[in-house]
């Protein structure tokens, strides 16, 4: 099981060109959401180090895919530099890692120095697992997303991904 | 006719007027049943799902026709008689109640080996051992792929050294020792012996378990080493040595543990791992080895959940099953062989990081379905290990749990006290019939290995998972604190165990002094050697314990075998 390649990183020429003539008819007045939607949100879900347990990462995984996302998932034991590059080579806009071995003040801090290298800092790095309170708040210090804990249902961290992907400057028709 | 020809008419007409008796007895209650059912459907019912968390139906009532195909004594019979469904020995836990095993480990071999004294102090029967991740991947600690994880969610173990200290001042011919490790299982086994013959312990006095069972890593927990093929080899190179040199130890605990942790459901537990069983056996057998020269020693590892009576209908049938499979197809005569024994562990997923100790009244109702079940070792889940390993409080909490269920509640007093219950008789004889449908499902798949290489169990199991997550989310399956009668704040109200980050530093450095003062030629000359013995058909067992006394290392050892064996590739999908 995959995913989908076929997805335009910018909207094609002809629906804007479409969308420039109906704004100028007056018909499209505000940007129709549902074409311009048409890039679909781009997860990477990743279990990095040598922890095994990916039941949460499966099931986040098949979440964000119900809920439209285009979803990679990396496979176990992965390094911070496969992950990044994965991230990069796939072009997605949210790397989300899954780690319940305790290594996350390790794994988080790496990842997100690799993608500042990589110069894909514009992607959203979040994830879950066994995350003790004051290590979310430092990670979140240092610029990772969200953290997910225990008990976290599939919607939250759906509706999350939704808003903060809201949030960014649409670089699709600029 | 004479007088004994005229006591068995009288006889035959006594049997003939009981089985007339008794199917109008049934008959009767057949009549009374459907009335019941037509006022049972005209009475409002709660919204419920009324299903087991395994998602099978579950009846308002069972009654005497549940069971009355049932043979009582093909089917059931004595505690320690075939088939064993009423537990695997005669007089169970009033000869001996069950071990008492909680399974422990974190930071540095001295730290683990101080939690280690503390619950034997405080009257735990068994040790456990928890190893870190590197590990149970077969890194050592200063490792580049270990960093970050050393001593974390275990114990470090990198080489004999470590596990030295590990059980220094433990008597490993009075305590008896598991250790969860499977994709170089064979390795720290090794250091084991190797520890206790420093001890002055030779390995037919060992009692205890290694788990070993690689096949449930491939479809659930994931900490693999080698393809398996050379896996399943060195599996069964541990069977061969251990019954000629390590009698009294297990040198597998067939694992259904983290299929259900991962998501499976009761049945899916209970066929995946019997089916691993018979793998093993086959595989055993396949190397010309005499069933009854191993079998006696293959154990088991099973989940208990919350859902009480499928809980409990699991371990009797996995009995049922396994002696009549040994017995049956593969001719085993020992009764040994046919006795399933089981070591048990409550549901870690089942644990919720809201209102933690809610988990203690949680881990309170499986641990008696553990016992009801007939469990031969139990290990209790601390309340606060969704959240980090568990605190030496926490702990001892967990220990009393069982404590309290062996020595106030009187439940140990009487053997399989559930037996005759028309739903559990029930339920142990659906799960068997899933289970054996399973059995076939994986035979159309060419068996265990091609269904592993194909990802069907890995499948099955995210597919149940996801179906447990909906059932959770959508409401219809009450998780208490979870989905509801939540309390405002999430804050943990608990304290939590923190590994300190001097730990990774500290093994790096004892590493490093390890490399400087060993016998670099035995190193080199004990390698080449299992390097030699891996590439032909030698049992690997010595060469890997004379590494083990030259102090090579983890990683040493297992990338020696990967020269011969290569790694194994997962089938990535979700």
């Amino acid at each position: 099981m995959g995913h989908a390649r076929a997805r335009p990183a910018i909207l094609p020429d002809a629906i804007i060109l479409v969308w420039l003539h109906l704004r100028s008819q007056g018909i499209a007045a505000t940007p129709n959401t549902e074409i311009l939607m048409e890039r679909k949100i781009r997860v990477l879900v990743a279990k990095p180090g040598l922890d095994g347990h990916d039941r949460g990462a499966k099931v986040i995984a098949s979440a964000f895919r119900d809920a439209g996302f285009e979803v990679i998932y990396t496979g176990l034991h992965q390094t911070p530099e496969m992950i990044v590059s994965a991230a990069v080579q796939e072009d997605v806009d949210v790397v989300a890692l899954s780690v319940l071995s305790g290594a996350h003040m390790t794994l988080f801090p790496r990842v997100l120095e690799l993608l500042r290298e990589a110069g894909a800092d514009h992607m959203l790095l979040t994830g879950g697992g066994i995350i003790p309170e004051e290590d979310i708040e430092a990670l979140a210090g240092l610029g990772v997303g969200r953290l997910f804990g225990p008990g976290t249902t599939t919607t939250e961290a759906v509706a999350y991904i939704r808003e903060w992907s809201e949030r960014q400057p649409q670089d699709l028709v600029g | 006719m004479s007088t004994t020809e005229k006591e068995a008419e009288r006889n035959a007409d006594g049997i003939a007027a009981e089985i007339s008796r008794r199917e109008a007895e049934l008959h009767a209650l057949r009549r009374e049943l459907a009335e019941w059912y037509a006022r049972y459907e005209a009475t409002p019912k709660r919204d419920d799902l009324f299903t087991s968390i395994s998602g099978h139906e579950v009846q308002p009532l069972y009654t005497p026709l549940d069971t009355q195909d049932l043979d009582y004594l093909a089917s059931i019979g004595l505690p320690g008689e075939f088939p064993f469904t009423r537990g695997p020995y005669a007089t169970m836990y009033r000869t001996r109640l069950w071990t008492m095993r909680q399974f422990a480990g974190f930071a540095t071999a001295e730290e683990t080996n101080e939690r280690y004294k503390y619950l034997l102090a405080h009257g735990q029967t068994g040790l456990s051992v928890a190893f870190d991740f590197p590990t149970l991947m077969g890194y050592d600690s200063d490792h580049p792929r270990s960093l970050g994880e050393v001593g974390v969610c275990g114990v470090a173990i990198s080489s004999l050294a470590d596990m030295e200290r590990l059980f220094e001042g433990i008597p490993l011919d009075e305590v008896s020792v598991s250790m969860t490790i499977n994709g170089p299982a064979i390795i720290l086994f090794c250091f084991y012996v190797a520890a206790a013959e420093r001890q002055g312990v030779s390995a037919d006095a060992l009692r205890g378990t290694v788990q070993n069972d690689i096949l449930k890593e491939y479809q659930a927990q994931h900490a693999w080493v080698y393809p398996p093929e050379p896996a399943l080899r060195l599996i069964v190179d541990m069977f061969a040595w251990a019954s000629e040199h390590a009698p009294k130890y297990n040198p597998i605990s067939i694992s259904g543990y983290h299929i259900r942790e991962a998501g499976a459901t009761a049945a899916q537990e209970l066929a995946f791992t019997l089916k691993n069983g018979f793998e093993y056996v086959e595989r055993g057998i396949a190397r010309g080895l005499n069933v009854d020269e191993f079998a006696p020693r293959l154990s088991f590892f099973f989940d208990v959940h919350n859902d009480f009576f499928e809980e409990v209908a699991k371990f009797r049938a996995a009995r049922r099953i396994w002696a009549r499979r040994l017995e049956g197809e593969y001719g085993a005569r020992d009764p040994e062989s046919w006795r399933l024994r089981t070591h048990a562990q409550t549901a870690g997923v089942t644990l919720t990081a809201q209102q933690p100790q809610n988990n203690i009244v949680r881990v309170a109702y499986q641990a008696l379905a553990a016992v009801l079940g007939g469990t031969q070792s139990l290990h209790t889940n601390s309340m606060d290990e969704t959240l980090a390993l568990p605190t030496e409080k926490s702990v001892r909490v967990a220990l009393r749990t069982q404590q309290i269920l062996a020595f106030e509640t009187g439940v140990p007093n009487t053997i399989d006290p559930l037996a005759g219950s028309y739903y559990v008789e029930r339920l142990t004889d659906e799960l068997e019939a899933e289970a054996e449908r399973i059995f076939d499902e994986i035979d159309e798949l060419g068996g265990v290995v091609p269904g592993i290489e194909r990802g069907w169990f890995q499948a099955e199991i995210a597919g149940s998972a996801l179906r447990q997550q909906r059932e959770i989310e959508s409401g219809r399956r009450t998780i208490v604190g979870v989905n509801d009668f939540e309390e405002g704040s999430d804050k943990v109200e608990i304290d939590t165990l923190k590994i300190a980050p001097e730990v990774e530093q500290k093994q790096r450095q004892r590493m490093a002094e390890l490399r400087a003062a060993r016998d670099a030629e035995a190193v080199e000359r004990s390698l080449s050697a299992l390097r030699l013995a891996a590439s032909g058909a030698d049992n690997v067992v010595p060469y890997i314990l004379d590494c083990a006394r030259a102090y090579c290392t983890l990683y040493e050892i297992r990338a020696a075998m990967e020269d011969v064996f290569g790694s194994y590739k997962e089938p990535v999908f979700f």
